[in-house]
């Protein structure tokens, strides 16, 4: 394509609508309309001629709104696709074998294609993300493309403007004025805090032009927005962690080096309806119980300095801390926030050691779960004897018990019984719902008494440095929509002729009502001829050959 | 006259390439980067091989302190484990023959213990007769650092300090018998 030679001489870049210098149609379209589309002010939002590299070419791409649109519009599928079966986040499966095959289990081949396409873990997919990246490169380039040529546009902006521009805008006035009428539209117009330039026989009105930036402000804040996305991938910015903790335990923080907590105790009050607590009572008796509190009391510790993982001695106490629902523990960066609860794990077992034909008790014993001892001594001489600990008992293979979890669920004990009546021992297997007795019947046998349990508090461990670019990214995005929807860009044209005619043209990007109201002032005060919408015009013409139409 | 306008168009042009490129490769570079992380988020993020294996202090089932900087030299076969755990168990004889085998040449195996009791892992070593040193995670901060998902897993660090290969899953002795040559002093 050729530049454009406007007739006032001007020479416009290939693309251009409207004249940059004096605002004359250069399209046939644009000559033949009865109104200049002023989008852009008529410059070439990019210039189609520069299509000859690779380069050029993916910049015109991502250059077009179309495209633009379109990507969202395929985002917007694949994540309400990502909606129709669960994510991997909530599926009963914890490692890539497991997940893949509970998909194809569960749904058949549509849960096959659906995890082989990644739908399964949407947001983590690659072509998912490849997508928000497409989308983030068009709304860079589109947006450079479209700012830069209208900035330049309307900072280069003359006051004199062709008459075939002036009467092609919306608002235009044609009429005789008076000597002064030039000066007191210029006087009004500085009043109503317009920015007024003039030259020769006219003058070009304008007020919020920062208005018309508000849609570039706006992808800025996006981009910021996507950019902070991007850094929780990043490796330190961002850690979502899950920590079971019980009741007496020290645990690493997971992802936080060098940090140990250790929970002295977990508590879940509810609502009792007494003690100043009556006025909830209505509301406890339709619905039962409701929680007042989850809380864990922990001790956070640090490692010392120099200290290396593991050893024992090196951890210092930082402070104790109730985490609550909402009131996390937070330092150095992190915060543990109280996320869940599971009552009344095992902690101990109480047992007395029993003569099974006279029921008398040689005395009692506690094994604690957590760390059992060898041997318990009784005070009758009697002795218990550990010979095999199985926190969650499974059943035997091949002869041995086994244990499917290290947690105490189902605790199964091997142990030689002795008192100083049968010196040898007898050996019997105890679970808490029965007593194996392997080597033929016994004489003792260990009843069971009661057992202590523990809490456990199911912590998160989180820390989002991306947050602060979020927010800002956020706040620049809202700035932009402010700007863009509350602010309109109005300008007036007015020039005399020297007949003393005089030619009025006024247009804004929105808010068409609030531009008249300004101009019947200057109207009124400056006697300038009365103004025409032919926007209006058109369209009650339009409508009047329709109900013709109807009519005939 | 003319030529200066072309000189100055062809100036023009391409600055306009260079900036878009640079514009492009920048995104470009920026969507890379995000999908390689993504990519790598869910593997073992802290530890790679090549990587100097985090130093560790932890007491055996005699007493003993075991810190891994003292076998700087000798290559070290760490491997975590849990009584509960079917694989790790049935890898546990194979491993001690093959400590036997090595360990008159700088090879040091360490059984790292998850978080159990002292009489749970002594009962499982007197079982199986383990005579290479078997050390207990109390707090889990052992495994914390090397970032342990499953179990077994075992890291393998060549006399230099470094990792030099991490095995998740159960190994066969064979397995096992060339790890220990991989890490063994020269």
């Amino acid at each position: 394509m050729e530049n454009l030679q406007c007739q006032c001489g001007h020479t416009n870049p290939p693309g251009t609508k409207l004249c940059e210098s004096c605002g004359r149609s250069l399209t046939e379209k644009e000559q033949n309309s009865k109104l200049v589309d002023m989008r852009y002010e008529g410059t070439a939002r990019r210039s189609q001629t520069y299509n000859k590299s690779i380069i050029d070419k993916i910049w015109n791409f991502f250059s077009s709104v179309k495209v633009g649109v379109s990507i969202i519009v395929i985002l917007l599928v694949a994540a309400a696709i990502g909606t129709i079966l669960p994510q991997q986040a909530f599926v009963p499966a914890s490692t890539e074998a497991t997940i893949k095959d509970y998909y194809a289990d569960t749904y058949g081949s549509v849960g096959r294609v659906y995890h082989f396409l990644g739908f399964h873990d949407l947001y983590s997919s690659y072509w998912f993300i490849a997508l928000v990246g497409m989308l983030a490169i068009s709304l860079v380039i589109a947006s450079l493309d479209r700012f830069v040529p209208l900035y330049k546009s309307l900072k280069n902006q003359r006051v004199l403007r062709h008459p075939s521009f002036m009467d092609k805008q919306r608002i235009y006035a044609e009429g005789p004025g008076a000597e002064d009428t030039l000066l007191k539209a210029e006087e009004k117009l500085k009043e109503l805090k317009y920015n007024v330039r003039t030259d020769k026989n006219g003058l070009l009105a304008e007020k919020g032009r920062f208005s018309r930036w508000g849609p570039y402000v706006n992808h800025i804040g996006l981009i910021i927005f996507l950019f902070g996305v991007m850094l929780r991938m990043v490796p330190g910015f961002y850690i979502d962690e899950s920590l079971w903790l019980r009741e007496g335990e020290t645990r690493a923080i997971p992802e936080v080096p060098g940090y140990y907590l250790e929970s002295k105790n977990f508590e879940l009050e509810n609502y009792t309806g007494e003690d100043g607590e009556e006025v909830f009572g209505e509301a406890l008796d339709r619905v039962g119980t409701v929680a007042k509190n989850y809380q864990t009391d922990v001790i956070l510790y640090q490692k010392a300095e120099e200290a290396l993982p593991g050893a024992s001695d090196s951890q210092e106490a930082v402070g104790e801390y109730a985490i609550r629902v909402n009131q996390p523990l937070k330092f150095d960066g992190y915060a543990i926030y109280q996320m869940d609860y599971r009552l009344d794990e095992l902690k101990a077992m109480k047992f007395a050691f029993t003569n099974k034909e006279t029921e008398e008790s040689l005395g009692e014993l506690t094994i604690d779960l957590i760390d059992p001892e060898k041997t318990y001594e009784l005070e009758s001489g009697a002795k218990v004897e550990l010979l095999g600990y199985y926190p969650d008992f499974s059943g035997f293979e091949g002869g041995e018990p086994q244990t499917a979890t290290p947690l105490p669920n189902n605790p199964g004990f091997l142990v030689k019984l002795t008192t100083p009546e049968t010196p040898e021992g007898e050996t019997s297997f105890i679970t808490i719902q029965n007593t194996v007795e392997p080597l033929g019947e016994n004489d003792y046998k260990l009843t069971f008494q009661s057992v202590e349990t523990r809490d456990v508090s199911g912590l998160t461990v989180r820390k989002d440095s991306t947050l602060p670019i979020l927010g800002l990214g956020g706040l620049i995005f809202m700035i932009g929509v402010a700007q863009g929807m509350y602010f309109n860009h109005r300008r007036f044209w007015i020039q005399q002729k020297a007949d003393g005619t005089i030619l009025l043209a006024g247009h804004t990007n929105k808010n068409w009502f609030g531009l008249k109201k300004d101009l019947d002032q200057v109207v009124d005060y400056a006697s300038l001829p009365a103004y025409t919408d032919q926007q209006d015009e058109i369209d009650k013409k339009e409508k009047a050959e329709k109900e013709g139409e109807a009519l005939s | 006259m003319g030529e200066q306008v072309k000189q100055k168009k062809k100036n023009k042009k391409q600055k306009r390439a260079v900036m878009r490129t640079v514009i492009l490769a920048v995104l470009v570079a920026a969507i890379g980067y995000t999908i390689y992380n993504s990519a790598t988020a869910k593997d073992v993020t802290l530890l790679e091989v090549g990587d100097k294996a985090p130093d560790f202090a932890l007491v055996d089932l005699e007493g003993n302190d075991h810190k891994l900087s003292d076998y700087e030299g000798q290559g070290v076969f760490l491997n975590f484990w849990g009584t509960w755990c079917k694989p790790c168990a049935k890898e546990m004889p194979a491993m001690d023959r093959q400590y036997e085998a090595f360990s008159n040449d700088g090879v040091q195996v360490l059984a790292v213990n998850i978080a159990q009791s002292d009489f749970e892992v002594q009962s499982f070593a007197d079982q199986y007769g383990l005579s290479f040193p078997v050390v207990i995670d109390k707090t889990k901060s052992v495994m914390t650092a090397y970032n342990i998902r499953p179990l077994p897993t075992t890291v393998l660090v060549n006399p230099e300090g470094n990792i030099e290969r991490i095995i998740t899953g159960e190994m066969t002795e064979q397995d096992i018998a060339g790890f220990m040559e991989e890490i063994k002093p020269e």
